[in-house]
């Protein structure tokens, strides 16, 4: 994509989307590319080696859509701001884009496809799949999936709703596996 | 037919004195010298009025942004992003499961680790290390041409005049200057060269002679400062030079100094009334376009040409398309099965002073000619490496991959494993495989360790 310039000028709702993502302009404007149709074959081709590639392009569009604007771009892109430490949960504010919860819901929803707030066993295999291609046997991956399946559902039904997925994770430092830091 | 000898009256009628004044300086200063290989000489004052002008016009910017409260945008060259360098798929997994308290890499699917699947694909798209190869590099001081300026809003008045200045010194003066050279280098070196085709005895001796001197006026025509490195590694009569491509122009640059046999493919117009001129002093490899496609025929020629001792090293370019001389792409192994030396070289062009790299989706190549007859200068270095040869149980990739590591290290580029064919095409679903290999191996244990759990 290469990062020639570009200014938060030209974007529409400019400081409401500065506001509700928390990235700074002179940040944005240097992704550079205004990307007024962003197509879903663009973001692909830079996501080739990536055996999930086609999953993360996904999340960029709403359901649809067929070009993704700017400031769904930044909107997808905020999940992956560093954490702020202090945030707490007031209740006022609408919660950040990166804080923990909605990062864990961001990959949820790369699980579960059909957004009907479970992973069910088909799905999980379908990302196994896709996550190792031919690289193991019908077997094995059922085997695997078997596994993680008994050890997430805890209430026995078969899927992995989003407190069993929130749970099996909460000893992670997702803050930092899941963080894109800008240079200064 | 006095219509016809009018215009040419008119012309030296009124534009008589100029038009002497321009003929003596171009043939007296520039193409004379360069017939005759005598260096000019004012190169190296040219070179640091520029640069200092430079600094000068960054600074100016600097203080008008700081009156604005802003920064200045600068072109970060190693990236906007912090990256773990050298990181592989099984570290970063290992991490992630560590932080969670596990103390081994156990054989067995973890749910976060998509994480790190998903930052790698957010890495690639906001600043991957591939596409950013096939467009111009970014400079951190502006150097007077607006091509590679992005601050236009911090441009005062001062600024303003010197650039306007520029644009003037650039196209009036400097633009006819190296076009009247370029045309005059061109035209002697068809008509030498053939003449010289003629002459059955001293043909090597005088065709040598004959080319250098219209490579030397090809560079003289686009004021290239050309500084050349470890000549004592120059090419052989016995092997191939393989080198680094930016630009058409790389093939100038390094025939500047050598005389080396050219490959590629015939074209028509003017560039093949060149090709063919310059076959018959000197054996050029010029192939149809119908024999491009037969790799085994390339390959017969280029072994029999490099068999003859009497014939120049072959100059080939494995990368087989023009990158940005920030980084060496991949080099196509063709010419490393041959089986004979291969003399590597490096070419890095100083960016500062007019930006070699050919972006051919951008422009044809006669705007590019204009464009870098516009520039201030084009400024580069070359090394010749020790020649280097196949070792025993090395095939051609590992080879291939060898020489370009040498060249990427002398000339300060990015090694790189991508095909520079990605400016046009995909990637190959190869590289997918190997991840899903990676993390497969991940996910079941590895092999070894299945069958002797005891160990």
């Amino acid at each position: 994509m290469g990062s020639s310039r570009s200014s938060l000028r030209g974007v529409p709702d400019g400081q409401q989307l500065l506001q509700e993502t928390g990235c700074e302009p002179e940040r944005s404007g240097r992704l550079g590319w205004f990307c007024l149709g962003l197509r879903s074959e663009d973001l692909e081709a830079e996501l080739s080696e990536n055996p999930i590639g086609d999953r993360i392009v996904g999340a960029f569009f709403q359901p649809g859509q067929e070009t993704v604007d700017f400031p769904s771009f930044v909107r997808v892109l905020a999940h992956f701001r560093p954490t702020e430490k202090n945030w707490t949960r007031d209740g006022v504010q609408p919660e950040p884009a990166n804080s923990r919860n909605r990062k864990l819901k961001f990959a949820f929803q790369l699980y579960d496809q059909d957004r009907d707030g479970k992973i069910s066993r088909t799905e999980l295999l379908q990302v196994l799949r896709e996550m190792l291609g031919l690289q193991v046997t019908e077997e094995q991956l059922q085997s695997i999936a078997e596994r993680a399946i008994q050890e997430a559902d805890l209430d026995r039904d078969d899927a992995i709703c989003f407190d069993e997925f929130r749970k099996s994770l909460e000893k992670v430092d997702i803050d930092h596996k899941m963080s894109v830091r800008f240079l200064e | 037919m006095s219509w016809l000898t009018l215009p040419v009256d008119l012309l030296s009628k009124y534009l008589g004195l100029f038009t002497d004044v321009w003929l003596t300086l171009v043939f007296g200063f520039l193409i004379v010298p360069a017939v005759f290989g005598v260096p000019f000489g004012i190169h190296k004052y040219y070179i640091k009025i520029l640069l200092s002008i430079f600094e000068w016009t960054t600074l100016q910017m600097e203080l008008k942004a700081k009156e604005k409260n802003n920064q200045l945008y600068k072109h970060y060259t190693s990236g906007i992003i912090v990256k773990v360098p050298d990181s592989t798929l099984k570290q970063e997994i290992q991490d992630l499961r560590c932080s969670a308290g596990c103390l081994s890499l156990d054989p067995r699917l973890e749910l976060a680790d998509v994480f790190v699947f998903c930052r790698k694909a957010l890495e690639n798209i906001i600043d991957d290390d591939v596409t950013k190869r096939f467009s111009a590099q970014k400079l951190e001081n502006w150097n007077l041409l607006t091509r590679s300026n992005h601050n236009f809003r911090y441009i005062n008045l001062k600024l303003l005049a010197l650039w306007i200045l520029g644009v003037l010194i650039r196209y009036g003066v400097l633009l006819p200057f190296r076009v009247t050279v370029a045309v005059t280098g061109i035209f002697l070196f068809v008509v030498l060269s053939t003449v010289v085709g003629l002459i059955p005895c001293t043909k090597t001796y005088l065709s040598d002679k004959v080319h250098l001197m219209g490579y030397r006026l090809c560079v003289r025509s686009l004021t290239g400062i050309i500084t050349y490195h470890n000549r004592e590694n120059k090419p052989k009569n016995d092997g191939i030079c393989v080198a680094n491509h930016t630009t058409p122009i790389d093939g100038i640059v390094l025939a500047n100094d050598h005389c080396y046999s050219l490959v590629g493919q015939l074209h028509g117009g003017l560039l093949g009334l060149i090709q063919r001129a310059m076959v018959k002093s000197s054996p050029h490899m010029w192939f149809e376009r119908a024999e491009v496609k037969d790799r085994r025929l390339v390959a017969k020629r280029l072994r029999d040409h490099v068999a003859d001792e009497n014939k120049h090293p072959v100059l080939i370019f494995p990368e087989g398309t023009c990158v940005n001389n920030t980084s060496v792409m991949m080099f196509r192994k063709g010419s490393f099965e041959i089986g004979c030396t291969v003399y590597p070289a490096a070419i890095k062009y100083d960016p500062r002073f007019g930006d070699a790299f050919w972006n051919s989706s951008k422009f044809g190549l006669v705007g590019y000619l204009l464009r870098m007859m516009s520039s201030w200068a084009i400024v580069c270095s070359v090394w010749y490496l020790p020649p280097m040869n196949r070792k025993e149980g090395e095939d051609a990739m590992q080879f291939a991959n060898r020489v370009k590591a040498a060249i990427a290290a002398q000339g300060g580029l990015v090694d790189l494993i991508w095909d520079a064919g990605l400016k046009r095409t995909k990637v190959k679903d190869t590289f997918k495989e190997e991840q899903q290999q990676l993390y497969s191996k991940i996910l079941l244990g590895d092999h070894e360790y299945q069958n002797h759990p005891e160990s």
